[in-house]
């Protein structure tokens, strides 16, 4: 296998990994353009977290095809991580250290240079109009201000790609959307974003979406086409029709 | 009928210089289910642990049951149901052994309240013998709460059991208190999901450490005071930077499918409301951006009362 010749940023085909006699992953197949905004949804246990561990180069396959950013994930797990950025909810910044040094820390790992380092913390302290608490511990700011900049620092070395797990759980409605403009403003920039969440209206941010079901891609497409589909009136719909059809009677949560 | 099963009169409970809750006052009615709907940080937890006597408040008073948390907790504690919103059972243990020690706990039996958690644990049973670690996110849940309720408590409170679980397994839970509600069972629950209020009877939304209003959610989605559009276009981006530069934008905001304006015009009629956006829109070559009135919803209040209460939000 080589390096795939095309431009997608994404792309798999037959994807797989079993844990023993359980497959996580079920030859899962889908690609994600340069710029996209990509919903990869599911329900908790559904194999999401496994095939992001696969993408990012931290799990190797069982089977199947997959590459990112051009690298194969089996031969070519260190350069898929240098042209990408990860952020989660557990797991983002660190809580000891200042706003300033949480960056400069990111970006002596990913190599910048001092000029990039000491340019591209500006820029992120004034666009996230950070620059007073620049020296307070990052522990002590809120979670929406932390996710924020959490985002920015996956961003801070330029990946072609930035995955993003859960990164809006428990934040405010307002942060949350700011937030998303946040990933708009990275995918205009020509970034491509991979984004799970459990809010149903976040779903509909997206250009594509994908939603797992025991290990497979049960629909994928841009939320008016799954709506359509379906013939549901919302994403949230489509999902509990897809993941519990006898669930699907009852009135949920409105949206 | 005897006094309101929690009544929390400006109770303040302080952690430094941080205020986690901020002269709270509510009450919740008999038989209700009731939610506070607030991010994390809003001081949903803090207030749980007062009310179910794990924690003193600095000041003010909170009573559950007709009794006060601070000097009659040993009374209440056989009364209440609590289910926290870390997993709190013994991992190690098993599901009918997590049980049983519960039971044990307050001196009753599963075998006797078999009749009482029967509508969950049924759909556990088959997993009896499985460690509770063992379980997936929504089979703990009920396990939790069939030993918040195997005391048979005259009131539950669940502390955000819905959070970082999918949405189906939100709505079977839902589902499920919806029918633990007609036995009369007085229920306080937490989400930071606004979309959940709408299975309340009554919700107070709460943001850094108060509360922002209390109603029924029909009502306090009705109380949003502007005329609020929904905007659709598929180049939903640029639209939403443009509407930034609208004269009459009070507020922009992506919402699922759409964006939703408010307009800041008090009282101005929703159509012209429109129709003036629609135009602007136009003017500026979004030329397929669709404009139209939608009901606000509770998230829609959420946003606007935050904004009032907060400029710019200081680092807590």
């Amino acid at each position: 296998m080589t390096s795939s010749g095309d431009d997608r940023a994404i792309r798999t085909n037959g994807l797989t990994r079993t844990f023993g006699a359980f497959t996580a992953v079920d030859h899962i197949t889908f690609d994600v353009k340069p710029g996209e905004v990509f919903g990869f949804l599911g329900a908790n246990g559904a194999g999401k977290t496994t095939a992001i561990r696969m993408l990012t180069g931290l799990l190797t396959p069982s089977s199947g095809e997959a590459w990112v950013a051009g690298h194969d994930v089996y031969r070519e797990s260190e350069l898929i991580k240098r042209d990408i950025g990860y952020m989660s909810q557990r797991f983002s910044l660190y809580d000891d250290l200042t706003v300033r040094e949480n960056i400069r820390l990111y970006g002596g790992i990913y190599d910048l240079t001092r000029d990039q380092i000491r340019d591209r913390t500006e820029r992120i302290l004034s666009r996230l109009g950070l620059s007073d608490t620049a020296h307070d511990a990052v522990g002590a700011l809120p979670l929406g201000w932390k996710q924020k900049l959490a985002l920015s620092v996956a961003l801070l070395h330029e990946p072609r790609i930035v995955f993003l797990d859960e990164p809006t759980s428990g934040v405010d409605p307002i942060t949350r959307r700011q937030f998303w403009e946040l990933i708009y403003e990275a995918a205009h920039a020509g970034t491509t974003v991979l984004v799970t969440t459990h809010y149903m209206d976040e779903a509909e941010y997206c250009d594509r979406i994908s939603i797992m079901v025991a290990g497979r891609i049960a629909a994928l497409g841009s939320p008016a086409e799954l709506k359509r589909d379906a013939g549901a009136s919302s994403i949230d719909e489509v999902f509990v029709r897809l993941v519990r059809p006898e669930l699907a009677g009852g009135g949920g949560p409105a949206q | 009928m005897s006094e309101a099963p929690v009544v929390v009169d400006d109770v303040v409970k302080r952690y430094g210089e941080v205020a986690a809750v901020d002269h709270v006052t509510a009450e919740v009615r008999h038989g209700e289910l009731f939610g506070f709907i607030g991010p994390d940080g809003a001081g949903k937890t803090t207030l749980f642990r007062i009310l179910t006597t794990l924690l003193l408040p600095d000041s003010g008073s909170a009573r559950v049951l007709g009794r006060d948390v601070v000097t009659d907790l040993w009374a209440l504690r056989r009364e209440i149901g609590y289910m926290p919103g870390r997993f709190s059972l013994y991992p190690d243990l098993s599901v009918r052994e997590n049980l049983d020690f519960f039971a044990s706990v307050f001196g009753t039996t599963v075998a006797r309240e078999y009749e009482h958690i029967a509508p969950i644990y049924s759909q556990l049973e088959e997993f009896n013998d499985r460690r509770a670690a063992a379980l997936s996110g929504g089979m703990k849940q009920k396990l939790a709460l069939c030993c918040a309720l195997v005391h048979r408590p005259n009131i539950l409170f669940l502390d955000e059991p819905t959070t970082g679980v999918d949405a189906v397994s939100r709505r079977e839970f839902w589902e499920l208190l919806a029918r633990m509600r007609t036995s009369g069972l007085t229920i306080v629950v937490s989400t930071p999901y606004m979309d959940e209020a709408n299975r309340c009877d009554r919700v107070a939304l709460m943001q850094n450490g108060r509360i922002l209003a209390t109603d029924a959610p029909a009502a306090v989605a009705a109380s949003f005071e502007r005329t609020l559009l929904a905007v659709r276009s598929p180049d939903r981006y640029r639209v939403l930077l443009a509407l930034r530069d609208y004269p009459h934008t009070q507020r922009v905001y992506p919402f699922g499918e759409s964006l939703h304006l408010a307009d800041d015009r008090a009282g101005i009629d929703a159509a012209r409301a429109s129709s003036e956006a629609t135009a602007f829109l136009h003017d500026k070559g979004f030329t397929d951006a669709r404009v139209e009135p939608t009901p606000p919803t509770i998230e829609d209040v959420f946003i606007s009362r935050m904004s009032a209460v907060n400029a710019p939000v200081a680092a807590a």
